[in-house]
């Protein structure tokens, strides 16, 4: 059996739908930020598993994921930080809750 | 003539009223009112010597070989060009007219700034609020009038024109923390303002169809050069003749296009001298100060609308319609105002009513003039009467000032038995009302005997109405000087001082116009004011004007004086029954003259129920319901609108990730479907 | 033909994946969440190594493993009280999120499976690209290499390093 590029994307793909699915249904912002850093991994693996099969001569795919990584690493940085911050001000950190910002 | 003088008399109190309104209130009281005083009496001294130069100098420029008197323009700047045809020129136009007023304006005005200085003060010498500002508005009032008569063309007229209307509406609201004094400068603004929108049509009209806004070009004969020199439009008075005279000029709702230009500025006469229908602002005037009402509604701005007159005068011979309608509306209007002035209480009222009517009598004195008749002695007597109204009216005026200033009313029933009190005050007054009742020599017998003896030229129906007004006038005047000084003891309530003369800045204005009032019948005003310019007659000493009476005209209009002098007498001098009991045998026509003949409920009822009502309120129906209605509606739908979406806006960031997501994955599809 | 080892790898390195990703959404206890999340960038990391970029699963696990998600961990422990479960799910937000991943699911699936026809073609020979090389491209300058990127980066770590700092100081 070949391990085609199939074979890696396919699992990819259902990581982002998990990723997809945890953002819209938890409440939770780090609950939404771990979502979040899911789909991110999915799309990473899709940079390397393209630039692997179709492009193997070249590095754009894992230098795209490497920047990818450490762009991740700063904003769930600061998303925490921000998370942090909300959570001191009331002392709650569910998206439903935290409106207002609305008002 | 040098151009100096002329432009310091404008100059002057332009300057002053810019000092004393922008920086006036930074001067103490008696600083800005000598400044002011000072002020004017430069321009006082100036426009003497600019008048005199004129009247006496002989100077060709003024004087022709033959005699004849000049229209001289010492400059003429133009000030906006609209377009080579349209051009609007700002200047100073010397002929015997406004040499004259260059007489009056400054002689009254610089008798008010120094009246004022004691008048605006109460009795413990404290100055009233807002002296500065006073003084400030009297100096523009002055440049104003000032450029109003020197004015070279008649758009620079109605510019100065509106300028008076302003500062007297500034004037009449002085006390503008008084409601009557409020609403009174409003109705005299709106109602001169619609006289002006009838002056501003004739105006145009007139320009229109004469092709030039120039006096001179207007009314006089061509001299050569001038069209030059002066750009005056290539219409020489031969072509506004052609235009008068062509039968086949506009005819416009039965009169000539001419006749309704000459109409319509009347027009603009009318409201600013107060003639009836458009009188009803004059009287409400007085709540101004009463140098105010000296100055400006008795003795300049009220008798623009005479001055507008003569100075069109050669324009109006041209349409005898004009003229025709001009003595009617003056000989009714100074009939009422006689009538009215007979009854009313308030002093200042009565004087008022006074000055309606003596105005009315120059407007129907220029009226009826011709020159076929005396050299057209009507137009002579008009500004004479001009010219002697104006102080003896001012004495009056001032007078009554001083009356109110000492009792602190302006009702003569406060008053009774002040002769021994104010005696001053009490001789000054009794000149004014011997000029103005036209007893010889005061001031009023000579120009009032020309304007009789002009009417007598025209018809008998005038010469009788207006000496029948005369001899009303003499008794008007006398029952309030029996009211004020005579009737009964005067009572001094516990606790007040006596009232007494008032201090010199008062009383020497009361002195100097009472000794013009004296004498001012004494100019030779045939010699000096005519319509054509030519003296009517030669000067032959200081007699000259009784050498030259028409002692017929003369003899009865004096017996009509004297006759209406004693009525009054035996009415008024002593307390007696007498005037309740005239007032109860014609209670009808008291309660008439007394209400003024209920013009100002005509006009109440035709503003608020006619226009307010028939045409105000449907058009506020329309505002309010279809316009204000379209507005609200779009306001109400995007307003609906936005509450409708306002729940997409939701603030929860799932909800907006969903929706992203299924528009994203909707675009994959039809990508996915379509494309490959 | 691959190794049989190989195959092995994959099949585990997928079912890790799959299985761990679900677990990282499903799980109501939110230090689990994270637990899980680990390990799926772990599984992920693997694919990495599996696909011969030894220095991309270095730096995935060092970063990702080592640093994001340590950072979880103490933000969880600041912001939540231990034994702590987040309620049962509505069924009806349960049901939005389904119909979204599933959708997303499927129709990605199908624009794969049905389109791409080169998902299917073998994998291709290829050198490890050594440090050296991606050193070099990481600092040169010419065409295809990505200096400016990465001083790009270096200012957007350094200015979330500023903002994480001013966000979260106390005042």
């Amino acid at each position: 059996m070949e391990i085609s590029a199939i074979y890696y994307i396919i699992p990819s793909l259902v990581m982002f739908c998990c990723g997809v699915y945890g953002f819209i249904t938890r409440k939770n912002m780090i609950a939404m930020l771990i979502s979040l850093e899911l789909m991110l991994n999915a799309v990473d693996i899709n940079f390397v598993v393209f630039n692997r099969y179709l492009f193997p001569g070249q590095l754009e795919g894992m230098f795209f994921t490497l920047f990818a990584i450490a762009i991740a690493a700063a904003e769930t940085a600061l998303a925490i930080a921000i998370i942090i911050n909300l959570y001191r001000g009331s002392r709650n950190i569910d998206a439903d809750e935290i409106t207002k910002l609305k008002d | 003539m040098e151009i100096t003088i002329p432009i310091l008399i404008l100059a002057i109190p332009l300057f002053m009223f810019l000092l004393l309104g922008l920086t006036g209130m930074k001067m103490s009281h008696p600083v800005a009112g000598i400044l002011g005083t000072l002020g004017m009496g430069t321009v006082l001294v100036l426009s003497y010597i600019t008048a005199f130069t004129y009247f006496f100098s002989g100077n060709p420029e003024f004087v022709a070989e033959s005699g004849e008197r000049l229209q001289a323009v010492i400059f003429n700047q133009t000030w906006l060009q609209f377009t080579d045809s349209l051009v609007i020129k700002l200047g100073f136009l010397l002929d015997p007219i406004s040499a004259m007023m260059l007489v009056v304006i400054p002689t009254i005005s610089f008798m008010v700034h120094l009246y004022s200085l004691g008048y605006m003060r109460d009795h413990h010498g404290v100055y009233e609020h807002g002296f500065q500002r006073f003084y400030a508005f009297l100096s523009l009032f002055s440049f104003s009038m000032l450029g109003l008569v020197v004015a070279t063309n008649i758009f620079q007229m109605y510019i100065f024109w509106e300028l008076v209307g302003a500062s007297s509406y500034l004037l009449i609201g002085f006390y503008y923390k008084k409601p009557s004094a409020v609403s009174a400068s409003k109705k005299a603004f709106i109602v001169t303002r619609f006289a002006d929108l009838g002056f501003l049509i004739g105006i145009l009209i007139l320009s229109y169809y004469t092709g030039t806004f120039d006096f001179m070009s207007l009314t006089s004969a061509p001299v050569d050069g001038i069209a030059n020199v002066y750009q005056v439009s290539e219409l020489t008075a031969e072509g506004v003749k052609g235009i008068f005279t062509n039968s086949a000029a506009p005819i416009f709702m039965g009169a000539s296009v001419m006749t309704w230009a000459l109409v319509l500025i009347f027009m603009g006469g009318m409201g600013k001298s107060a003639m009836m229908p458009l009188h009803i602002w004059l009287p409400d005037a007085m709540e101004g100060p009463t140098p105010v009402s000296a100055l400006i509604h008795a003795a300049t701005m009220v008798v623009a609308g005479v001055y507008l007159v003569a100075r069109l005068f050669p324009l109006y011979l041209m349409e005898e319609a004009a003229l025709n309608i001009i003595v009617v509306v003056g000989a009714l209007t100074a009939f009422y105002a006689a009538m009215v002035a007979c009854t009313q209480i308030d002093i200042k009222r009565v004087l008022a009513f006074s000055t309606i009517s003596q105005i009315a009598f120059m407007m129907v004195s220029l009226g009826v003039a011709r020159p076929e008749f005396h050299h057209g002695v009507g137009y002579m007597a008009g500004m004479f009467h001009l010219f002697t109204h104006a102080m003896f009216k001012a004495l009056l005026f001032l007078c009554a000032g001083a009356l109110i200033h000492a009792i602190g009313s302006n009702d003569y029933t406060a008053m009774h038995g002040l002769r021994k009190y104010m005696p001053i005050t009490h001789i000054t007054f009794l000149i004014g009302c011997l000029a103005i009742a036209g007893i010889i020599p005061f001031a009023g017998f000579f120009s009032k005997d020309e304007i009789l003896t002009a009417c007598f030229g025209n018809s008998m129906l005038w010469y009788v109405w207006m000496s029948l007004v005369a001899g009303l006038t003499a008794f008007y005047m006398f029952r309030l000087y029996y009211l004020i000084f005579w009737w009964k003891e005067h009572k001094v309530h516990e606790g007040h001082h006596a009232p007494h003369d008032q201090p010199w800045t008062m009383t020497a204005p009361l002195v100097i116009l009472a000794v013009i009032s004296c004498v001012a019948g004494f100019v030779p005003f045939g010699t000096l004011v005519t319509w054509n310019g030519e003296p009517m007659f030669a000067y032959e000493g200081f007699f000259t004007n009784l050498a030259h009476l028409d002692w017929s005209v003369a003899a009865i209009s004096l017996a009509v004086a004297i006759i209406a002098i004693v009525i009054a007498t035996v009415m008024y001098k002593k307390e007696n029954p007498l005037p309740a009991k005239m007032k109860n045998a014609l209670p009808a026509l008291w309660d008439w003259c007394y209400h003024r003949f209920y013009w100002d409920e005509l006009y109440q009822f035709i503003t608020h129920k006619i226009i307010f009502g028939c045409i105000s309120r449907p058009i506020a129906w329309f505002d309010r319901h279809i316009i204000d209605g379209a507005m609200d509606g779009l306001a109400i739908v995007t307003n609906k609108a936005s509450w409708a979406i306002r729940g997409l806006q939701s603030g929860r960031v799932q909800m907006y990730v969903w929706v992203y997501l299924a528009g994203a994955l909707l675009l994959g599809a039809i990508t996915a479907i379509c494309l490959l | 033909m691959e190794s049989v080892g190989s195959i092995i790898m994959y099949v585990i390195i997928a079912l890790a994946i799959v299985v761990f990703s679900v677990l990282t959404v499903t799980t109501r206890k939110i230090l689990r969440s994270a637990t899980y999340l680990l390990f799926t960038l772990f599984a992920t990391a693997a694919v990495y190594f599996k696909l011969d970029y030894e220095f991309l699963g270095a730096v995935q696990i060092a970063v990702y493993a080592g640093g994001i998600v340590v950072l979880f961990v103490f933000s969880i422990l600041l912001t939540s009280h231990p034994g702590h479960n987040s309620e049962r799910l509505v069924s009806r937000k349960r049901a939005v999120g389904m119909t979204a991943a599933l959708a997303t699911l499927i129709i990605a699936g199908y624009a794969l499976v049905s389109r791409c026809a080169m998902m299917f073609s073998p994998l291709p020979e290829m050198q490890n690209p050594s440090m050296k090389t991606i050193g070099s491209t990481l600092m040169g300058t010419g065409s295809g290499e990505y200096l400016l990127p990465f001083e790009a980066i270096s200012v957007l770590l350094l200015a979330c390093i500023i903002g994480g700092v001013a966000v979260a100081r106390k005042r």
